[in-house]
C-alpha cells in the first residue's frame, strides 16, 4: 500500500482564436460570443494544468516520470497550439468551436492516450486539466468522471 | 460544510538520491536534482481543513491556531534546512514533492482541533504541486 498523490504540471502557451459557430446565423453568433466574435479573432496567454493520480513509487518518490511527461506535453500541446490561430488547428477548423471548454476536451483526449506510455504502474489516472484562459477565467475538466462525449472528439 | 485554506512557506535544500542505486542510475533517473550538494526551492504549501462553522466564533478553526500549528510542526522543521540530511522523514524517503506532501499530512493529522485535514498541496514552484488526500493506492 503507498500514498495516492496527485502531481500537476503547469504549461503555458499563447494563441489566438475566434468563437464563432458556422450553424448559427451572424447575428446570432455575435449576440452569443459579444467580442469574442471579432472577426478577425483575439488571443490570449493560457496556462494549462495537468494533474495525474497515482501511488509514489517507493524508489524514486515520484508518480510520474516528470522528464517524459514534459517532453510529451512541449510536443504535443506547447508545441501544437503556441503562437498559432487555434481555429486552423484541425479539430476547430469544422463545427468544434475553439472554446477553452473544447480546449479541455481535446488536450484531455491528447494526454489520456499518452497515460499508458506514461505509467510505469499501470495505476497512473489522468484526473484533471485545468485551463486559465485569462487570470480571472478558468476552466476544470474533471478527468475521473464518467464522460459527456466531447464536441472535440466528435 | 466550510473548506479553509492557509498558506506557509519554506525554502529548503534538497536532492534527489537512491542508495540502492548506482551513481550512473542516480544520474539517469534524477538528472541534475542528484547533485549530492543539494539544491533549493521556495516551497508554498497550502492546508485545506474542513469543518463546520462554531457558531459562537464563526469559525472553522481559528486561523491564528492554524498558523501556530503550521509553523511548529513544518514550517520550523524545514524552512532553512536540508530536507535529506535535517528532517527524519527524508533520512531514508526521497524528498520529491509527492513525498513532501504525504510528510506534512502525516505531520499535521490529528493535531487540527475541530476540523478535518482536507488536503495537503505543496508547490516546488509556480508550476509543479502536488496534492495529498490522504488516500492510500
Amino acid at each position: 500500500m503507498s500514498a495516492l498523490v496527485q502531481f500537476t504540471r503547469r504549461y503555458r502557451f499563447s494563441a489566438s482564436h475566434r468563437l464563432h459557430a458556422p450553424g448559427m446565423s451572424n447575428e446570432q453568433n455575435a449576440e452569443v460570443y459579444g467580442k469574442c466574435n471579432n472577426r478577425f479573432g483575439h488571443g490570449h496567454n493560457y496556462a494549462v494544468e495537468i494533474t495525474v493520480a497515482g501511488p509514489v513509487d517507493a524508489e524514486t518518490g515520484f508518480v510520474v516520470d516528470m522528464v517524459q511527461m514534459d517532453a510529451f506535453a512541449r510536443r504535443e500541446i506547447v508545441d501544437r497550439f503556441d503562437e498559432t490561430h487555434l481555429n486552423a488547428d484541425p479539430v476547430f477548423m469544422g463545427d468544434c468551436v475553439p472554446s477553452t471548454e473544447n480546449l479541455a476536451y481535446e488536450i484531455e483526449r491528447v494526454f489520456k492516450a499518452e497515460m499508458p506510455k506514461l505509467d510505469a504502474t499501470g495505476r497512473l489516472r489522468l484526473t484533471r486539466v485545468r485551463i486559465e484562459e485569462t487570470g480571472n477565467n478558468s476552466f476544470e475538466l474533471m478527468c475521473d468522471e464518467p464522460q459527456k462525449q466531447s464536441r472535440a472528439a466528435l | 460544510m466550510i473548506y479553509l485554506t492557509r498558506k506557509a512557506e519554506f525554502s529548503s535544500a534538497h536532492f534527489y538520491f537512491n542508495p540502492l542505486w548506482t551513481p550512473d542510475q542516480n544520474l539517469a533517473a534524477f538528472g541534475k536534482c542528484a547533485n549530492p550538494n543539494g539544491h533549493g526551492h521556495n516551497y508554498t504549501l497550502e492546508v485545506t481543513v474542513a469543518g463546520e462553522v462554531d457558531p459562537a466564533t464563526g469559525f472553522v478553526v481559528d486561523l491564528k491556531l492554524l498558523k501556530d500549528i503550521l509553523e511548529r510542526e513544518v514550517v520550523s522543521v524545514y524552512d532553512h534546512h536540508h530536507l535529506n540530511h535535517e528532517v527524519p522523514e527524508f533520512a531514508a524517503t526521497n524528498p520529491t514533492t509527492e513525498n513532501i506532501a504525504v510528510a506534512i499530512w502525516t505531520r499535521l493529522d490529528g493535531k487540527i482541533p475541530n476540523a478535518r485535514l482536507h488536503r495537503v498541496r505543496v508547490y516546488e514552484m509556480a508550476d509543479l504541486f502536488a496534492d495529498f488526500y490522504g488516500e492510500t493506492a
